[in-house]
């Protein structure tokens, strides 16, 4: 008996369910202030706009977007032309009436494209590792927007004593990857020029980019928050109407 | 149920209590109905056409390929479209129409682009109850009047796509479309 | 007033004596059906667990129109649903918290059972009747999570039908059959899209026989002593007008985390596509499974662990036998009042130990609340019943009630 039990108990580790630390609960990931934050929080519609810049210049050239359409950016302020001619700088596969794939310009029901044609080709050119789609980022870690604000400010050296391996870069909160991440630092102050003129330090930049992702993840933030008031203040009424209703008609027992 | 406590005790404050517990029990069944209904409109609503459908309504397509005489059809919101090359002969068979002989009057000119009359551009989708009519291939019929007809119960188009004959109630509907030169033309 | 019936009244009549709809529904929750007047908020708990599984099954059909279980287009349908649907990222959220809240509610009913004892004679198949409709919640729910094919879904799926492979001899081929295949995969989502729009049109039968089963004996009390005629009213109005306000205050809570915070009670994790090579570091079910998650972990031997999580939801069948008193309400038994209360919070510590990763304190204070949820259950509930001295149970309902008022 005690034999199956030590047997039983040896393979208990082999049982398919074991669990590795999750590192990233040990760094502490400071909140930032976000205009989108809050039950009545609004995205900053020109901030959405650089963000849409930095992603364009910046990040497009690894990472995809792929949940996200041209006609999508119309809910940053732009118009339905702006829009077209944002989407016809971009270009598609398509067949020709012989069947030979030709190339044509991209329609506002277009997706973002991806900048590799596979996952293959993707890790092939980025040192093994992929690139992950942005578009639901923020929602898809803990800590959310401050989390990707913190990974792109915090590069840094390396503490004493810790080798970085070849091809990866020390960030200090990229905890999930024992602080060695492959993307290299690529935000920097000045890396853009912004068209409405903000000064493009790297935090102005990240904080930016991130407002912009966050709307990417959740476009229907403001329509949510807004109903989320209308509802509650009509079961505010309701909930106060049901309990006098309520009192007025056990008030008949106490007779 | 004699045992139970009655459900309707008669009040004995007398009728005006009566009544302001009549408002406050029709005020809250109002408002919770009318809560009711608005909570359903989402669920109801979501079997609408999403964005994304609604954003895939235009279709590109050129003409240049189409000989004089020939038809073709060609896809736009899932449904099809026909483009026929008219013959001078169709053309004036189709204005030469007397407005009272139509069951639906409509000009043929109203139908076309001006400049571009030869090619009639219809959404292909009988608007008896929504099959495609035959015509469009070489070896179609075409009914009686040389347009279209409809298989399923028997509707005869003209070369104008109008109805002439049949259960069909109206002329094969006309797309949105506009040319963006002399060949390419955008549906939708 | 008018002795002339009108031409409605008469038609209504007509199918009335036809097919008595009207009348089946006033008898079940309505004016006939008699309940105890001394009912206290905690009853509420089981209209609004109604309310939820249809507001489930409502959003669930709807989400369904939209949704395409297949492995390559399942997560980017749901993300079609938030993005392009009208109202899907309201539809969805809904249906998301809604599975928490729907458990929520009933965690709630199910230990206001517990401590009033609504379980013992003779509501034993009533009882039992609500432990399955709980089983089918289970099931119903984790098949649920797994269709939005995130690597929650994925990797949850993974290891709880790989808890089956415990079983000796069968174990594999179960799983396999489970699968359909050599892992979770297409066969696999496509069965449990199949089965969890199947299940909720199950638990509504199960509720049919649940309140059946309620109306034999009728509903228990805060006092647990049986109510006398005179003490009852009707449910309609007095009930239903308490519900309306119960269910006000619920949705004031609910529709406060649909809206504002609608991805609390959700793992990050959930919003990345399921990929199969990739075991995410830290494999956590959702909330509502925590407690049995930790009974599973607090064991160490497969077998034993899944036989302990299987048997911490079993032994409830049971139960009715377990307990020896024969007084029903907490309120008046002083010892069982005590580790009742123990219990509620040995369930809290469960489900926190259920979030963490078996080592250290989690793990020693899983063990030792895993051994409390079967010691309350085949030691004290016994023991207890046969030592203890209720205190004296009042004459009537009315009785406390009159000599409050004096």
């Amino acid at each position: 008996m005690k034999k199956i039990l030590l047997a039983a108990t040896a393979a208990l580790a082999l049982v398919p369910m074991s669990f590795g630390a999750s590192a990233s609960e040990k760094v502490e990931f400071p909140k930032e202030k976000w205009s989108f934050s809050g039950n009545f929080g609004k995205f900053d519609r020109m901030q959405l706009q650089r963000g849409l810049q930095v992603y364009k210049e910046v990040c497009a050239s690894c990472h995809s977007l792929k949940y996200v359409a041209f006609r999508n950016l119309e809910a940053l302020g732009y118009s339905e032309d702006q829009v077209k001619a944002f989407a016809a700088e971009y270009e598609f596969p398509t067949l020709d009436d012989e069947g030979s794939e030709i190339k044509r310009k991209g329609l506002p029901s277009d997706h973002f494209p991806s900048p590799y044609p596979n996952e293959k080709f993707a890790r092939a050119s980025n040192n093994g590792a992929l690139p992950p789609d942005l578009s639901l980022m923020t929602k898809a870690r803990e800590h959310g927007p401050d989390y990707v604000f913190h990974l792109l400010t915090g590069y840094d050296e390396p503490p004493q004593g810790m080798t970085v391996m070849d091809g990866m870069h020390y960030n200090k909160y990229f905890a999930d990857g024992n602080f060695q991440i492959a993307m290299a630092k690529q935000i920097n102050d000045d890396q853009v020029t912004y068209a409405d003129g903000t000064k493009a330090t790297a935090d102005q930049i990240s904080r930016d980019i991130t407002a912009f992702l966050h709307w990417a993840a959740e476009p229907k933030l403001e329509v949510r928050n807004s109903t989320g008031l209308r509802v509650t203040i009509y079961m505010v009424i309701f909930t106060i109407l049901a309990y006098f209703l309520k009192r007025r008609i056990w008030a008949r027992l106490e007779k | 149920m004699a045992n139970m406590a009655p459900a309707h005790t008669p009040e004995s404050t007398g009728a005006d209590g009566e009544t302001r517990r009549d408002f406050l029990l029709h005020t809250t069944v109002a408002f919770g109905a009318v809560g009711t209904a608005m909570a359903v409109w989402p669920l109801i609503s979501s079997m609408n056409p999403a964005a994304d459908t609604l954003a895939l309504s235009t279709t590109e397509f050129n003409l240049g390929g189409l000989q004089e005489g020939q038809a073709v059809t060609i896809v736009w919101r899932g449904k099809p479209v026909f483009v026929r090359y008219r013959t001078p002969a169709e053309i004036e068979a189709a204005r030469n129409t007397p407005m009272n002989d139509l069951v639906e009057p409509a000009k043929d000119e109203d139908r076309v682009k001006k400049g571009k009359e030869k090619y009639l551009i219809l959404v292909g989708v009988c608007t008896h109850l929504g099959c495609i009519p035959l015509g469009t291939k070489a070896m179609d019929a075409r009914g009686d009047f040389g347009g279209w007809f409809c298989p399923c119960h028997g509707s005869h188009y003209d070369t104008s796509g109008r109805i002439r004959k049949g259960p069909a109630p109206e002329n094969l509907k006309v797309p949105p479309y506009q040319f963006l030169d002399d060949t390419t033309v955008r549906i939708g | 007033m008018s002795t002339e019936k009108s031409v409605w009244r008469r038609a209504f009549e007509w199918h009335e004596a036809r097919l008595p709809l009207v009348s089946f529904i006033d008898n079940s929750v309505g004016s006939k059906y008699p309940a105890p007047k001394n009912l206290n908020y905690f009853w509420n708990f089981g209209s609004l667990a109604g309310f939820m599984l249809v507001t489930m099954i409502l959003t669930g059909i709807f989400l369904a129109m939209n949704y395409t279980p297949h492995k390559d287009m399942a997560f980017d349908s749901v993300e079609r649903i938030m993005r392009d649907v009208n109202f899907g990222w309201l539809i969805r959220y809904m249906h998301a918290n809604g599975a928490s809240f729907f458990f929520i509610v009933v965690y709630i009913h199910i230990f206001r059972g517990l401590y009033y004892g609504s379980y013992k004679a003779p509501r034993e198949v009533l009882w039992w009747m609500g432990i399955l409709i709980f089983l089918a919640m289970m099931a119903t729910a984790f098949m649920g999570y797994v269709l939005p094919w995130g690597q929650m879904s994925f990797w949850g799926a993974t290891v709880i039908t790989n808890l089956f492979s415990a079983l000796p001899i069968i174990g594999e081929p179960i799983v396999t059959f489970l699968w359909g295949g050599f892992g979770v995969d297409n066969p696999t989502l496509n069965r449990f899209f199949s089965l969890h729009y199947l299940l909720p049109f199950v638990i509504v039968g199960l509720v049919v026989f649940h309140i059946w089963a309620l109306h034999i004996p009728g509903s228990n009390n805060p006092l647990g002593i049986e109510a006398a005629p005179a003490d009852k009213i009707p449910f309609h109005p007095y009930y239903t007008a308490k519900d309306a306000f119960g269910l006000g205050v619920f949705l004031l809570v609910y529709f406060a985390i649909v809206f504002w915070y609608p991805n609390i009670l959700g793992d990050p994790l959930n919003y990345v596509v399921a990929n199969p090579l990739v075991t995410p570091t830290h494999i956590v079910p959702e909330w509502y499974f925590l407690p049995f998650y930790a009974i599973l972990r607090a064991i160490p031997d497969k077998l034993l662990g899944v036989l302990a999580m299987f048997g911490a939801i079993l032994v409830l069948f049971v139960l009715p036998w377990l307990d020896t008193s024969r007084v029903r309400s907490a309120n008046f038994r002083p010892w069982f009042r005590v580790f009742f209360w123990l219990f509620f919070i040995n369930g809290l510590v469960l489900g926190w130990c259920g979030s963490q990763l078996p080592e250290g304190l989690p793990l020693v204070l899983g063990r030792v609340c895993t051994f409390y949820y079967f010691f309350f259950f085949f030691v004290i509930m016994p023991v207890v019943g046969w030592m203890e001295t209720p205190k004296p149970l009042p004459a009537s309902i009315s009785s406390p009630v009159m000599k409050a008022a004096e």
